[in-house]
């Protein structure tokens, strides 16, 4: 088939012209907008949050959504606003940095993987296997049981079982580009390799990775929310929306906006990540749209 | 092929949790702790001893049938990991045939009527069923149902032998989210083969011959499809052990995954390794299940 | 002179957007019993979608817009097959007309072996038939398609036989039921060049024993001249030239076909050069109301790029779309 050798440029639609597609479709703008709702939630928690988290207010135990208490109150008397607001903090850094984690090391991986080929990439290939046949929760449990519980290892933790997926999406990059006939023509003319790779390699294979590196972005955060439900993840008192629903538990009844608002805001970011990286997957690359 | 992939997954297992700081001696004997006391328990766990020793001791009692005993009860690992993992196996075999039900008919359906209604809503569902973690939905539906049913899922465990209804009642719900979490992105690969499989020349080949459209799709369409669905549900598998840890502590249903949680909060290392081991073994066997499916289904696969 | 088949006005369209673009033009052609009728044109210009609609098998979101036909069928007496209920076009399909693609590799189910999927051929059609029956159907048919060992043929699957036998086995289930009308769609573009003549040599040898029309789809002329009686040259959806085959290719009045046998004669010519008709096919949608070949057309006159020629018949049998053939002084 001609279009294996053609070199097509996949480099990414300019910033401009990118977000213009995003824009016209509507789940892109939903999704787009979904996790700018909640980035704008992180970034002006300080300023939004009305009480400071970890206050405890007997006196306002297990109170309803009112006026005082937009989301009401948890069993401590805490503000679930204020705590709500922090725990996008909280979620946005973790994902964030852990899946920056995983796409660092990924990338280098994958290109020296794709590149390189021979021993260095069955080697590589087969450390990302195991990593990735493990079920994520379990060795990011794992990870943590190791480590200890702190806000850091759960990153890291997140970070170390992301790095299969960026890796091989990387690898499968370089392959393709490394196949086609532009590419041998330079060879011929006698760039070096590093000249090659990164001048034409690199941004060819930016587009599949910035698609993998949001759809991660969204296991990331559902993982720790997961970690944090069952309380390997932040640990109390800090805010995290898993361990808010997992304290919620027990006063369900009682006190159903304990559950209910941590449960919206998780699914909720989780939603718009996948729509937005459905949406640049359809964007960056129409072929795969079905 | 198999042997040396297990025995190099005990090994990096057991180097793990020796990695795990914190000492199950302290956190057995707290502030009772004395040197002597120490050594006792030390040399009682086995702990005393180097550590290619213990590993030894471990991997030779293991292909024995023995994984140790608990450090916190002393109860024996291996026969506790059995009778739970029928439990988590009946989980999940209920969780496969709920998420089955639901995906392979509208996942076909949805690629026969492009942008049709169903469509739309598989399309939908599928997002939600990959986006919404299952112990958000496992809380959410208990709440529902407290709230407006006053209906509150059993507590207490009651085996499949002694009260085949009542079993069915624990696990029902646990299997509903499970599944539907499963649900969604097997239809979605359901859907996406089928389309393929239907770009496909046989497909007007057979339409050609004159087939009756329920032929076509059943009998040619969805068998050729069934192949890369039958890839994802082997890699589901893992998925769902990972998720079982979750909706076992939910469900309060003694199975592996809740083991292997206690075992971690405990820090109490033959569980954790134990289960960690059978759970990986469980999935090697399966997924060479799967490849034995394949060649079965597919005749230009063969078995090497 | 009833034909066996006959289309009148067939027009398919596509929706872009919210226009719907056509792409094939109110195309009329009659097929004459056991006679091949071949349709040459270059891809996209719709020969292959009219076979498609003829056994109502269109792509979505391709449809029939207008146009009917009248095929006389043994079972149903003369029918529209373009809107013909569909359990009566599925005893037609496979049955009394059948139809062969061009990819042979892929035209069979890769899971299934051949033994099952020619006793479907006979099964969707004669369920009653009994196992030995169709075993011995089968290999009768393999054995009048040339292949060497029909019992392991049987047993075999797609996977591990050859282009050439593939396309063979096409022809057996193809012909199995004794189909009036064969569609053959580019039955030998996938094939190497040495197995072809092999194939359309078969075909020709059945059409005859059989006593089947043909519809001959392809952009190959050779193809053509080796298995025609008639030929209409399609060109950007719709019928540029029509006439039987010695007559098309001794006296083409058409610039279009003129071109195409000056380039096959370049091939095999003393010229240096490659000819090539300059230009390309204007796609569907992008059709003016003027002669859509004028743009690359060397005789191209004012009158090319106002108004579109009618079909008209130049000569006995001989109907050619275009405005030259008024002027024309030669014969």
């Amino acid at each position: 088939m001609s279009d294996k050798k053609t070199y097509v440029d996949r480099r990414l639609p300019t910033g401009d012209s990118l977000l213009k597609q995003l824009w016209q479709d509507p789940l892109g703008r939903a999704g787009f907008l979904g996790i700018l709702f909640i980035l704008l939630l992180a970034l002006f928690a300080p300023i939004i949050a009305r009480y400071d988290v970890a206050q405890i207010n007997s006196k306002a135990r297990l109170a309803a959504p009112s006026g005082t208490y937009w989301f009401g109150t948890d069993n401590f008397g805490r503000d679930i606003f204020s705590r709500i607001v922090y725990g996008a903090q909280v979620s946005l850094l973790v994902g964030v940095v852990s899946v920056s984690i995983a796409a660092g090391i990924g990338y280098l991986f994958g290109l020296a993987a794709g590149f390189f080929e021979g021993k260095v990439e069955s080697t590589i290939m087969m450390l990302m296997d195991i990593i990735f046949a493990f079920p994520s929760i379990l060795l990011a449990l794992l990870i943590v049981a190791v480590l200890g519980t702190s806000i850091v290892n759960t990153m890291i933790a997140i970070g170390i079982v992301n790095i299969p997926v960026f890796a091989r999406t990387v690898r499968a990059s370089v392959k393709a580009v490394k196949g086609t006939d532009y590419i041998a023509n330079a060879r011929s003319v006698g760039l070096k390799n590093s000249v090659i790779l990164f001048r034409h390699i690199t941004p060819n294979s930016l587009a599949p990775f910035t698609v993998q590196a949001t759809l991660a972005l969204s296991s990331a955060i559902l993982t720790e929310a997961t970690m944090s439900f069952l309380g390997l993840g932040i640990q109390p008192p800090n805010p995290s929306w898993g361990s808010m629903l997992s304290e919620a538990r027990t006063y369900m009844e009682m006190a159903p906006w304990m559950v209910v608002f941590p449960a919206l805001f998780i699914i909720f970011t989780i939603l718009s990540f996948n729509i937005l990286g459905d949406a640049l997957r359809d964007a960056l690359d129409p072929k795969l749209k079905l | 092929m198999l042997i040396p992939i297990l025995l190099g997954i005990s090994i990096a297992i057991f180097l793990i949790m020796q990695l795990i700081p914190g000492d199950v001696v302290s956190g057995i004997l707290g502030i009772e702790e004395t040197p002597e006391l120490r050594a006792m328990w030390e040399k009682k766990l086995g702990i005393d001893k180097p550590l290619v020793t213990q590993y030894f001791n471990w991997i030779s009692g293991v292909v024995r049938g023995d994984f140790g005993e608990s450090f916190r009860t002393g109860a024996k690992v291996f026969p506790e990991i059995l009778w739970r993992f029928s439990i988590s196996a009946e989980l999940a075999i209920l969780a496969c045939i709920v998420a089955w039900i639901i995906a392979f008919p509208l996942g076909i359906l949805s690629a026969l009527k492009r942008n049709s209604f169903i469509d739309r809503i598989v399309r939908v569902a599928a997002l939600l069923g990959v986006s919404v973690p299952g112990f958000a939905f496992a809380t959410l539906l208990i709440l529902f149902l407290a709230l407006v049913f006053g209906y509150y899922p059993p507590i207490k465990y009651v085996s499949l032998m002694q009260n085949p209804l009542k079993n069915l009642e624990i696990m029902i719900l646990p299997a509903i989210v499970l599944g539907s979490s499963m649900a969604g992105s097997v239809m979605r690969m359901t859907r996406s083969s089928m389309l393929e499989v239907l770009r496909q020349d046989f497909i007007k080949a057979v339409r050609a011959k004159g087939a009756p459209e329920r032929i076509t799709i059943m009998r040619h369409a969805f068998r050729n499809a069934s192949i890369p669905i039958v890839t994802l549900v082997g890699m589901q598998i893992g998925i769902l052990m990972g998720g079982t840890v979750v909706i076992e502590q939910i469900f309060s249903i003694p199975g592996l995954g809740q083991y292997l949680l206690t075992g971690i909060f405990q820090r109490d290392f033959p569980i954790v390794q134990g289960t960690v081991l059978f759970m990986a073994t469980i999935y090697v066997i399966i997924n060479l299940l799967v490849d034995i499916l394949y060649t079965y289904i597919d005749p230009r696969i063969t078995y090497s | 002179m009833g034909h066996l088949l006959e289309i009148s006005n067939l027009k398919i369209s596509t929706p872009r957007g919210k226009n719907l673009v056509p792409l094939l033009d109110k195309v009329s052609l009659n097929v004459p019993k056991g006679q091949c009728l071949g349709i040459v044109g270059e891809s996209g210009c719709g020969k292959s979608i009219t076979a498609t609609s003829l056994l109502q098998q269109l792509p979505y979101p391709l449809r029939v817009t207008e146009g009917t036909t009248a095929f006389d069928s043994f079972q149903h007496g003369k029918v529209d097959l373009l809107t013909l209920p569909s359990k009566k076009m599925r005893n037609i399909r496979g049955r009394e007309i059948a139809m062969i693609f061009q990819e042979p590799m892929t035209s069979l189910d890769p899971i299934f072996t051949i033994q099952q999927q020619m006793f479907e051929a006979l099964q969707f059609h004669f369920p009653r038939m009994s196992h030995k029956e169709m075993l011995d159907k089968c290999l009768s048919m393999l054995v009048k398609v040339n292949i060497p060992r029909p019992e392991q043929t049987l047993s075999s699957y797609p996977h591990q036989l050859s282009g050439g036998q593939l396309q063979r086995i096409m022809i057996a289930i193809a012909l199995m039921n004794d189909p009036r009308l064969l569609i053959a769609d580019e039955p030998t573009t996938a094939l190497d060049v040495t197995i072809q003549m092999q194939i359309l040599d078969l075909m020709n040898e059945l059409k005859e024993s059989n006593d089947a029309a043909v519809l001959m789809i392809t952009h190959d002329l050779g193809v053509i001249a080796e298995t025609s009686q008639h030929v209409a040259v399609f060109y950007a959806g719709h019928i540029v030239e029509e006439a039987p085959v010695m007559e098309l290719f001794h006296h083409p009045q058409h610039p279009y076909t003129k071109g195409l046998l000056k380039s096959i004669s370049s091939l095999s010519g003393d010229s240096n050069l490659l000819y090539a008709i300059p230009g390309i096919v204007p796609p569907g949608g992008s059709w003016d109301a003027h002669c859509r070949f004028a743009a690359r057309c060397e005789y191209a006159s004012e009158k090319c790029l106002k108004d579109v020629p009618a079909l008209t018949e130049v000569a006995s049998g001989h109907l050619c779309r275009c405005f030259l053939h008024r002027q024309e002084v030669e014969a």
